[in-house]
């Protein structure tokens, strides 16, 4: 591309210029004011203070140091203990580190599947809409038909009460780290599904081949050919499931029965209380802890290069 | 190449211009019929929560008076965010008394003017005195309406001590909420609040995760433990919001609760499934419950109940317009009975008593309202049985019920504080 584009001198400088800058003007509009503008608002206002029915135009850091507000003190306290807000990001990070392992080996090992596994394209792409499932019905269906299935009362438990595997329902099926995690799995692997296929299949199978003549095992080649060039996909897939669940709060709520804490949580009680600068305060916090998770991600993998 | 590109442009753009003056033509000469321009169409914007947005009251407006309305129906939280930041947004707002506090001083509400309401002074003394229609005095810890109804004048931000003549609300719908409990699954009586925290019903319990109303709810259980008494549960001191939350935090570390719930659908889930057995509840929804044919009871306690109570405002971009004359035609028809009728009959209670009562059928009136056993089958406004003859409903009468109530939903001084004791809490 970039070759036969530095071939043609002839074209004039200026004819060239305007019409590129007009036709990235629209998606840069859009990023402008759904993104730019929003974000630069966000972070304005964080540092704005506020009372019970107003925000005050203000620069102060009172909401980042309410934020963290007794941090060290308890935590170097003689029964040290985690602030609210240092405990709440522990909870988010560690469902968010779970959610993104399980995703991550579950979603390789369908991508692998359907890119080496099913030859013919038909039978790949009608196993591709299956993994889409999850996706047909509203957060507020699985809302109510999770209970049916992990309740006390759900099937689960009377099925194993039947079959007398257990005596008494479990009941950590249901309103749990558990069920949560569960959710964010049935609801994000395909996001890991997608990128990772996408990779392998672009993946020379000749190079497979020459693994497997070179006398490689199926572990080796697994390990030293499809994981190194299926790195831009698992990449981007997990910046895209670490990136969700950071952010979620809704299914936190209603699998965790707004029991367990979540950063969004936290955000959205206090938007409801009307608190919007500590609210953009905490999403800044937010934002700066996942754009740190995703360099860190970059680091590994450069994705421009390899795309 | 380009050339020949720029050539069909200037084609198209001329044939369009074209088009657009033959359609410019074209909206002119139908433009013969004066009439139809004259009167604007009578539309009101109606911010609210979708709990009093029925559809049948919708129908009922546009027949009776011509009014459509149109429903923005957000949660309790984006009705205070919408006054708040955008009054333009909605002409008519139905919010809490509670969030008044918030409300007025944005300076975003108009007072409502007495004068232009029919029925103004029939509005029941729980919302202009703090007592029942009998004289008996009802609790007023929290955010009583009585306190907020009125302000001093019509562009004052202050509340007012006495009536006037410029209302912040006009009342719409108002009720008395307590625990809901399954009486199949607890098997023995429930009297008290305190029961809500019995270790009895550890992993059976729910309470609502909404901070301003979940923390009375707590003070009530409080208050029943024994442990202290609140000089006003609806305005705590900051040691009085931690030793409430202490209390609520001990429970949950303990398992207590089975979940928060946040949604109104959420509750029924909880009951009707048997996830929990008693849990902070409101009244439709002990109803909804009861529709699917699973026993439920919304249980009268000792210390009383946690009232709340709604109503209209008109927003401060309609003023002097004639949307603002609508809106009082519209406020004036919802008090005037039907919808009264209409509320009373799904639970909740009518601001004005008598218009109400006149749009009800005897044993409607005597079983809602008068305590009375249900004389035939009670059902609701679409025609699903709620109640069969001979029942009694939870509580009893009106006087019994709003004559019980200790305390109404609040926003509290410190509410800042007790917001981030609440994220605490969740977190702990």
């Amino acid at each position: 591309m970039r070759v036969s584009t530095a071939n043609m001198p002839s074209e004039p400088q200026i004819e060239k210029g305007l019409p590129a800058w007009v036709q990235a003007l629209p998606l840069a509009a859009v990023f402008a004011i759904f993104f730019v503008v929003p974000l630069f608002l966000t972070v304005m206002v964080s540092f704005w203070n506020y009372n019970e029915y107003e925000i005050l135009p203000d620069f102060t850091a009172r909401n980042y140091l309410e934020a963290f507000e007794g941090c060290l003190d308890r935590l170097l306290s003689t029964a040290p203990e985690l602030c609210t807000t240092l405990k709440t990001y522990l909870t988010t990070l560690r469902i968010a580190t779970v959610v993104w392992l399980i995703t991550l080996i579950l979603g390789f090992a369908i991508a692998y599947f359907l890119a080496f596994h099913v030859r013919s394209l038909s039978v790949q792409i009608v196993l591709f809409l299956l993994c889409t499932i999850p996706f047909w019905t509203s957060n507020v269906i699985r809302m109510i038909s999770w209970i049916p299935l992990l309740g006390r009362n759900g099937l689960i438990n009377q099925t194993l009460l039947q079959l007398h595997v257990i005596k008494q329902p479990l009941e950590w099926l249901l309103f749990s780290d558990f069920a949560v995690i569960l959710a964010f799995v049935h609801l994000y692997t395909l996001f890991m599904i997608v990128p990772i296929f996408n990779s392998m299949m672009r993946i020379d199978r000749s190079l497979v081949e020459a693994a497997t003549d070179a006398g490689a095992s199926g572990w080796q080649t697994l390990a030293n050919v499809i994981i190194p060039l299926s790195k831009t996909g698992i990449v981007i897939g997990s910046i895209f499931v670490l990136t969700i669940v950071m952010g979620d709060f809704v299914t936190i709520g209603v699998m965790g029965g707004q029991q367990i804490a979540s950063v969004g949580k936290m955000i959205n009680t206090q938007m409801g209380a009307l608190q919007f600068p500590p609210a953009a305060a905490h999403a800044v916090i937010l934002l700066a802890s996942v754009l740190m998770s995703i360099w860190g991600l970059t680091r590994l993998v450069d994705i421009r290069k390899e795309l | 190449m380009s050339r020949t590109r720029r050539k069909h442009v200037v084609t198209r753009r001329t044939a369009m211009k074209g088009a657009g003056s033959l359609a410019l033509l074209g909206s002119q000469t139908v433009t013969g019929f004066p009439a139809v321009w004259a009167q604007a169409p009578k539309v009101l914007r109606y911010l609210g929560t979708a709990v009093n947005q029925s559809p049948d009251i919708a129908k009922k407006v546009k027949e009776d008076t011509g009014i459509s309305l149109e429903y923005i129906p957000v949660t309790t939280d984006d009705v205070s965010r919408r006054v708040i930041t955008q009054p333009n947004s909605y002409d008519i707002v139905d919010t809490e008394y509670f969030s008044l506090r918030k409300l007025v001083p944005s300076g975003n509400m108009l007072a409502m003017d007495g004068k232009r309401i029919k029925n103004f002074d029939k509005i029941t003394p729980v919302f202009s005195k703090g007592e029942l229609p009998s004289g008996k005095k009802i609790g007023d810890q929290g955010t009583a309406p009585k306190k907020v109804m009125f302000l001093e004048g019509q562009n004052s931000t202050k509340f007012a001590k006495t009536p006037t003549q410029w209302a912040t609300l006009i009342p719409t719908t108002y009720n008395a909420d307590t625990l809901g409990i399954r009486p199949d699954l607890v098997k023995r009586p429930i009297g008290n609040w305190k029961e809500l925290l019995n270790p009895e019903f550890r992993g059976k319990a729910a309470i609502l995760n909404i901070p301003s109303i979940g923390i009375m709810d707590a003070a009530m259980v409080v208050e029943s433990m024994g442990e202290y008494k609140y000089p006003d549960k609806g305005n705590m001191t900051k040691p009085e919001i931690d030793r409430t939350m202490k209390v609520l935090t001990e429970a949950k570390r303990a398992g207590q609760f089975r979940a928060f719930w946040k949604d109104f659908n959420e509750s029924v889930n909880l009951m009707a499934s048997g996830e929990t057995v008693i849990q902070s509840m409101w009244s439709p929804a002990v109803t909804a419950v009861k529709s699917k044919g699973i026993p439920c009871v919304y249980q009268p306690l000792a210390e009383g109940y946690r009232a709340w109570a709604a109503g209209f405002a008109l927003s401060k971009s309609i003023k002097g317009t004639p949307k603002a004359d609508l809106a009082y035609e519209f406020v004036n028809w919802f008090l005037d009975g039907w919808a009264g009728a209409y509320l009373n009959r799904q639970g909740y209670y009518s601001a004005v008593l008598e218009t109400a009562k006149a749009k009800m059928e005897p044993y409607e009136w005597a079983f809602w309202m008068e305590g009375k056993p249900a004389e035939r089958d009670i059902k609701a406004p679409d025609g699903t049985l709620l109640e069969k003859a001979g029942a009694k409903r939870d509580g009893g009468s009106y006087d019994e019920r709003m004559g019980s109530v200790a305390c109404w939903n609040a926003v509290m001084d410190e509410n800042d504080y007790m917001v981030k004791k609440w994220n605490e809490f969740i977190a702990a």
